[in-house]
């Protein structure tokens, strides 16, 4: 199938990189269907663009690559809605808010992106009782005199 | 909006399957029980308005440049 990208124009997927999220995300309740696209190559960017509306999409990262010793603890609630049976089958990523200049940008830590990829399934969880923030500095930490 | 008064370990009923119980009371702070099928998601309030106004804020477009220009090296 044929989708509007909102920064790579038309694109052809295939219904197997649909991944549904049965609830939306805060925000934008109403976009249940997402694909995880990759960012330029050599970048550890993706895409998570709605299949649905060309304007909604985020720019994602694996945590772990940029956060030491970040963790998420999946609620029963979670594994169950979705349809998790074992840890490898669990990709995360976080939202990034990119800014300028870029070095400035913060990514979401306090609301990771679950994915299923095996079942299809996404949702965006808000981890309740954590330090994490909604934006934490993630690339300047060694640029003397920011917070 | 409906309005109850309870007391400490009262319980109000919502529906055939959500409890809600008032566990603690210490000053301002009310402390609740909350039992709920697990595909009725529970949030302070604030934390997810937080959420969706940083969501808004991360789904607004950006300009590609910094992407492009992002080595890994030199932000860790």
């Amino acid at each position: 199938m044929k989708i509007e990208t909102k920064y790579t124009g038309t694109i052809e997927i295939e219904a197997n990189q649909l991944i549904r999220f049965e609830k939306g995300i805060p925000a934008f309740e109403e976009e249940k269907s997402f694909v995880l696209l990759p960012f330029e190559e050599g970048t550890p960017f993706y895409v998570l663009q709605s299949t649905n509306t060309q304007e909604v999409a985020f720019i994602v990262i694996n945590p772990f690559q940029f956060v030491p010793g970040y963790q998420v603890k999946l609620p029963d609630s979670t594994i169950e809605q979705l349809d998790i049976q074992s840890e490898e089958e669990v990709a995360t990523f976080v939202m990034l808010t990119v800014k300028e200049p870029f070095e400035k940008t913060t990514a979401n830590l306090q609301a990771p992106v679950i994915i299923n990829a095996a079942k299809q399934k996404g949702k965006q969880l808000l981890l309740s009782n954590t330090d994490y923030l909604t934006k934490h500095q993630i690339f300047n930490q060694h640029v003397k005199g920011e917070a | 909006m409906l309005v109850l008064t309870r007391r400490l370990q009262e319980v109000i009923q919502i529906g055939d399957d959500i409890e809600i119980k008032i566990l603690a009371i210490e000053g301002d702070q009310i402390k609740l029980g909350i039992d709920a099928p697990r595909n009725i998601e529970i949030h302070r309030k604030e934390v997810y308005l937080e959420i969706q106004k940083e969501n808004h804020e991360a789904g607004r477009k950006v300009s590609l440049e910094g992407l492009k220009g992002f080595i890994k090296g030199d932000f860790t």
